[in-house]
C-alpha cells in the first residue's frame, strides 16, 4: 500500500467512492485536477493535501489520463480491485453517455447552417487552447534548460508535425536524447 | 469488416495511451490524427478538429477524444471498444505500480525520467497545436479565434470553457465562417 488509508470513519464505501468521482466527472469541464483535489480534500476529506500530491505524482509519472489513473490508485488503496472498479466506472460512466450523445448529435446535425459555423469556431478555439498548452508547458523548461529543451522541442515538432513520423518512431528517437540529458544534468 | 476495424481500434487506442507520457491525451494527437486520417481514412482533418473540440468542451476526461473518433470510425460498439481500449493497459499499469509506489519515487531513475520526457511532451503538444490549428483554420476570422483563444488561456488562469463558449457562440452567429 502507497501509505496509510484514511480513518475509519471516514473511509468511504464502495457506492460513495463511485458517486465521488462521478461528482469530479461532471464538475470536471476543462480539466479534472483541480476538482478532484476540491472534491477528495477540500469537501469530502477522504485525502490529506500531502497524500492527494503523492498520489498525483503518481498519476503523473505513469502514462495514460492523470485523473483515470487517480480513480484507479484512490480506489484501489481503500478497497482494492473493486475499489479501482468503483472510481473508475464513476469517473467514466457519465463523461462517456454524454460525450456520445454530443458526438451522434454533431455526426447527425454538424453539417447544417449555423451549428456548422458553431463547430468550426470552436474546433478553432480548442486549436487555440492546445497552442496555449504547448506554451505554458514548453516557457519553463526553455527558461530553465534552453540548450537541451529547445532541440527536443523543435524535434518534436517537427517529426511529428511537418514530417508526420509515426509516434512510436518519434519517441524512440528523442526519448533516449531526452533520458540521456537529463541524466546528465540531474542534481 | 466492422469487426476489423473495432480491432484495429483497439490496438490503436492501446498502443496511444501507452505512449501519453508526460502530458495526456494531447501529446498523442498527432498520432491519433494520422492514424484516423491518413492511414485509416475513417475522417477528414477537419472533422477530426472538430471532434477534439467536442471532446475538450464536454465534461469527463479529455482522453475521450478516442471514444469520438470511435464512433465515427464504427458507431457506440466503436466508441466504446476505443474508450475501455484506450483505459485497460494503463489503468493496469496504475493498479500494480500504485503499491510500490513509494520505493519508485524515491529512485533517482524517476527524476530523470519526469526531466527527460517532458521537452519530448512540450514538442508533442505544439504539434498537436499545429495540426489541429492547420486544419480547424480554414478562415480568416477562424485565425484570429484561435489566437484570441491562444492569449485567453496563455495570460490568464481562467476556464479554458470561457473562451471555448465565447466561440461557439460567435460561431452560431454565422460570422465567421
Amino acid at each position: 500500500m502507497a501509505s496509510q488509508p484514511a480513518p475509519a470513519e471516514q473511509t468511504p464505501s464502495l457506492f460513495e467512492l463511485y458517486l465521488g468521482f462521478a461528482q469530479i466527472s461532471v464538475s470536471a469541464f476543462g480539466g479534472a485536477l483541480p476538482w478532484a483535489r476540491r472534491i477528495l480534500v477540500d469537501r469530502r476529506k477522504w485525502m490529506e493535501p500531502e497524500d492527494f500530491a503523492s498520489t498525483l505524482a503518481l498519476c503523473q509519472f505513469l502514462p495514460g489520463p492523470n485523473i483515470v489513473n487517480m480513480s484507479i490508485a484512490f480506489g484501489n488503496r481503500l478497497h482494492g480491485w473493486r475499489g479501482a472498479l468503483a472510481a473508475f466506472f464513476g469517473l467514466m460512466a457519465a463523461p462517456v453517455v454524454i460525450i456520445i450523445t454530443l458526438g451522434l448529435l454533431y455526426l447527425r446535425f454538424g453539417q447544417i447552417g449555423s451549428l456548422k459555423g458553431m463547430f468550426a469556431a470552436l474546433a478553432a478555439s480548442a486549436g487555440g487552447l492546445i497552442v496555449a498548452t504547448a506554451a505554458q508547458m514548453a516557457t519553463p523548461l526553455i527558461r530553465k534548460t534552453p540548450v537541451t529543451a529547445v532541440p527536443i522541442i523543435v524535434g518534436g515538432f517537427v517529426l511529428a508535425g511537418l514530417l508526420r513520423w509515426p509516434l512510436p518512431a518519434v519517441m524512440a528517437v528523442l526519448a533516449p536524447i531526452g533520458l540521456i540529458l537529463a541524466w546528465r544534468t540531474r542534481t | 469488416m466492422k469487426g476489423s476495424i473495432l480491432t484495429t481500434l483497439a490496438l490503436q487506442c492501446s498502443m496511444l495511451a501507452l505512449l501519453a507520457f508526460g502530458g495526456g491525451i494531447n501529446t498523442v494527437v498527432p498520432e491519433l490524427q494520422r492514424q484516423a486520417v491518413d492511414v485509416h481514412h475513417w475522417m477528414d482533418a477537419r472533422t477530426f478538429s472538430d471532434l477534439f473540440a467536442i471532446a475538450q468542451a464536454s465534461p469527463g476526461p479529455n482522453m475521450l477524444i478516442v471514444c469520438l473518433v470511435g464512433l465515427k470510425a464504427a458507431g457506440i460498439a466503436g466508441a466504446l471498444v476505443a474508450t475501455i481500449a484506450a483505459c485497460a493497459p494503463t489503468c493496469l499499469l496504475t493498479f500494480v505500480v500504485s503499491g510500490y509506489w513509494d520505493r519508485i519515487r524515491a529512485s533517482p531513475w524517476r527524476a530523470v525520467v519526469q526531466t527527460g520526457v517532458a521537452p519530448v511532451a512540450a514538442g508533442l503538444i505544439a504539434a498537436s497545436a499545429f495540426l489541429l490549428s492547420k486544419s480547424a483554420d480554414h478562415a480568416p476570422a477562424l485565425i484570429l479565434i484561435t489566437l484570441a483563444t491562444a492569449a485567453f488561456c496563455y495570460f490568464t488562469k481562467r476556464n479554458p470553457l470561457w473562451a471555448l463558449g465565447a466561440a461557439a457562440l460567435l460561431g452560431l452567429t454565422g460570422l465567421v465562417s
